[in-house]
């Protein structure tokens, strides 16, 4: 992963809105075929970065290289090179799918002769070629997501930007589009960067940098995010509770807690040591539960917050009643 | 200059027109009210113009084809910020310049295919032009409404809402088309209102029109060309750095 030249690599990458630090020295190296994740709750950051890497929004301060060219320098020859799916739809619900994908290619300048082509290998890979000739405003949310997503990729872009891609999707719908854009990258190999604040969404990502207030506060594999973590949480009921714990205190110096059907306590490194520690247990084990540490976990510890308590719970509710009016 | 981003958007636009029928329908319905309701009404009460009512203002009323139909076109910018779309042109690899002229492009297509539709009731008001002259009034109908239209893109980028499109109305549309002289004529005016109509660039494409369609003119053909295309510059240059600026 470290030894392939970064396809975006930003230094200290910095947004200022007035008094608002909104990004702060962001450092994020991103390479091609590895999809790694903002994670944060809303307003921290993400969208923003995502807007200056896109070369929409131009940064106060720092800089990066994007597919070997200067963000500040040629923030046009970076455009040729990236794919972005925003958060809310820039389809025209006017125009029919394979319409706004002819619009793509025209204003892309992907050569004349490759455009069926593409147009068609994407249509199958989103699995829309059925629908492909009816008025997008006749799609559901998740066709909608579905044909910016191969919109965004007519263009064989290098990095794909993806702001919270599945937002306002249901389980269902976003499994599908998380199995596509595995199957994009795979086969494309471009670097994906994405944006969420949906924890099980970021279990998707090869390298998660979890962001809050402007800040990378921490970075790594899923794994590697929750190892931070003293290690799996497990709950035990035996046939004698209080033996169980007096001798887990005693021979194994966890921090027990005695609870009315059993006992809790934190284990290190579960995977390996749970399975000895149950056959020495002097006493039977009734039930058992295991709970791995989860990104949410992390996130609490590191900023002794929720983040579903950080959000803005008001620019969700924005962002539905915008995206009602644009159903009207 | 990106020539098939231009083209790209400039198709979008035609293809929005056509699509949405409410338009040509308005461009057949403006007409009848203005000509036949209007243009009946009034038509015992003003004399003194030279030749009949109706005839005077059938110029005009193309004219407001023009401007409903140019500055409706470039307003679509403010449904396409809200609905997102724009973003979608806004990161492609154009500059601003290949997209408001895209915009301005298709906007003085729409309307002088809207302006076309209104001069196909020529007849019913007495004028029958002859194919020069037809051809003369429709290079002036493309000059007016890329004019107009850049207006228009110049008005959309400075606006965030939809609520700005009742002012749009108020205080673009309707002003301009009352002060051009397309329904009563532009002598003897209190001073005010003369300058006022001066200042219109409106007055001055209704006035080259009028001139084309039934030979009277207020200014000369050289003063309105001028004016309609020294104004259509400006607006186009400084709609290209004003372009959606947040």
């Amino acid at each position: 992963m470290q030894n392939t030249q970064p396809v975006l690599q930003t230094f200290q990458l910095s947004k200022r809105f007035g008094e608002l630090e909104a990004v702060q020295n962001v450092n994020l190296r991103l390479s091609p075929g590895e999809i790694v994740g903002l994670l944060g709750p809303n307003g921290a950051g993400k969208s923003t970065t995502i807007k200056m890497l896109s070369t929409l929004l131009r940064p106060s301060a720092g800089n990066a290289v994007l597919v070997g060219y200067d963000l500040i320098k040629d923030p046009f020859k970076i455009r040729q090179h990236i794919g972005i799916i925003f958060q809310d739809s820039t389809l025209d619900n006017r125009l029919t799918g394979r319409e706004n994908l002819e619009f793509h290619c025209m204003i892309y300048k992907v050569p004349k002769q490759e455009r069926p082509a593409r147009i068609q290998q994407m249509l199958e890979m989103v699995d829309l070629t059925e629908a492909a000739n009816r008025y997008v405003k006749t799609y559901s949310g998740g066709m909608k997501r579905r044909l910016e997503i191969a919109r965004g990729l007519l263009h064989r872009p290098a990095i794909l930007f993806l702001d919270e891609p599945t937002v306002g999707l249901d389980p269902q719908t976003r499994a599908t589009i998380w199995e596509y854009v595995r199957r994009l990258v795979k086969e494309y190999g471009m670097g994906v960067l994405m944006t969420t604040h949906y924890m099980e969404e970021a279990e998707n990502c090869r390298y998660i940098a979890i962001m809050d207030r402007g800040r990378l506060i921490a970075e790594g594999s899923p794994e590697q995010l929750k190892s931070m973590m003293e290690g799996d949480r497990i709950q035990l009921t035996t046939a004698d509770n209080s033996l169980a714990a007096s001798w887990l205190e005693q021979n194994r110096s966890l921090k027990v807690t005695v609870k009315q059907d059993g006992i809790e306590f934190v284990l290190p490194h579960g995977d390996t040591q749970l399975a000895r520690l149950l056959t020495e247990l002097p006493t039977e084990v009734q039930r058992l539960t295991v709970q791995q540490p989860t990104l949410e976990d992390v996130f609490i510890k590191l900023t002794g917050r929720q983040m579903r308590d950080s959000e803005s719970g008001l620019i969700d509710r924005l962002r539905f009643s915008a995206q009602r009016k644009g159903r009207l | 200059m990106h020539w098939e981003g231009i083209y790209a958007i400039w198709l979008r636009d035609l293809k929005a027109m056509f699509r949405e029928r409410s338009r040509i329908y308005g461009a057949i319905m403006r007409p009848i009210l203005w000509l036949f309701i209007m243009g009946n009404g009034l038509r015992p009460a003003m004399q003194g113009v030279g030749v009949e009512y109706t005839t005077f203002i059938f110029p005009g009323v193309v004219g407001m084809t023009l401007i409903f139909s140019s500055i409706q076109s470039a307003t679509s910018i403010i449904w396409d910020r809200e609905f997102g779309f724009l973003r979608e042109v806004m990161v492609a690899p154009m500059s601003k310049a290949d997209i408001v002229l895209g915009k301005a492009l298709g906007g003085s297509s729409q309307a002088t295919v809207q302006g076309t539709v209104t001069l196909l009731f020529a007849p019913f008001v007495g004028i029958w032009p002859t194919p020069e002259q037809i051809v003369r009034i429709f290079l002036l109908m493309i000059l007016i409404s890329f004019s107009l239209t850049s207006l228009g893109i110049l008005i959309a980028s400075r606006m965030s809402s939809f609520e700005g499109f009742g002012a749009i109305s108020n205080f673009v549309v309707m002003p301009m088309y009352f002060l051009s002289g397309s329904i009563y004529p532009l002598t003897n005016l209190p001073l005010w209102l003369k300058l006022l109509t001066a200042i219109n660039p409106l007055s001055y494409g209704v006035d080259a029109m009028r001139g084309q369609i039934i030979n009277i003119y207020h200014f000369s053909i050289y003063t309105d060309l001028a004016a309609i295309t020294g104004f259509g510059l400006v607006m186009f240059s400084l709609a290209i750095p004003l372009f959606n600026k947040p």
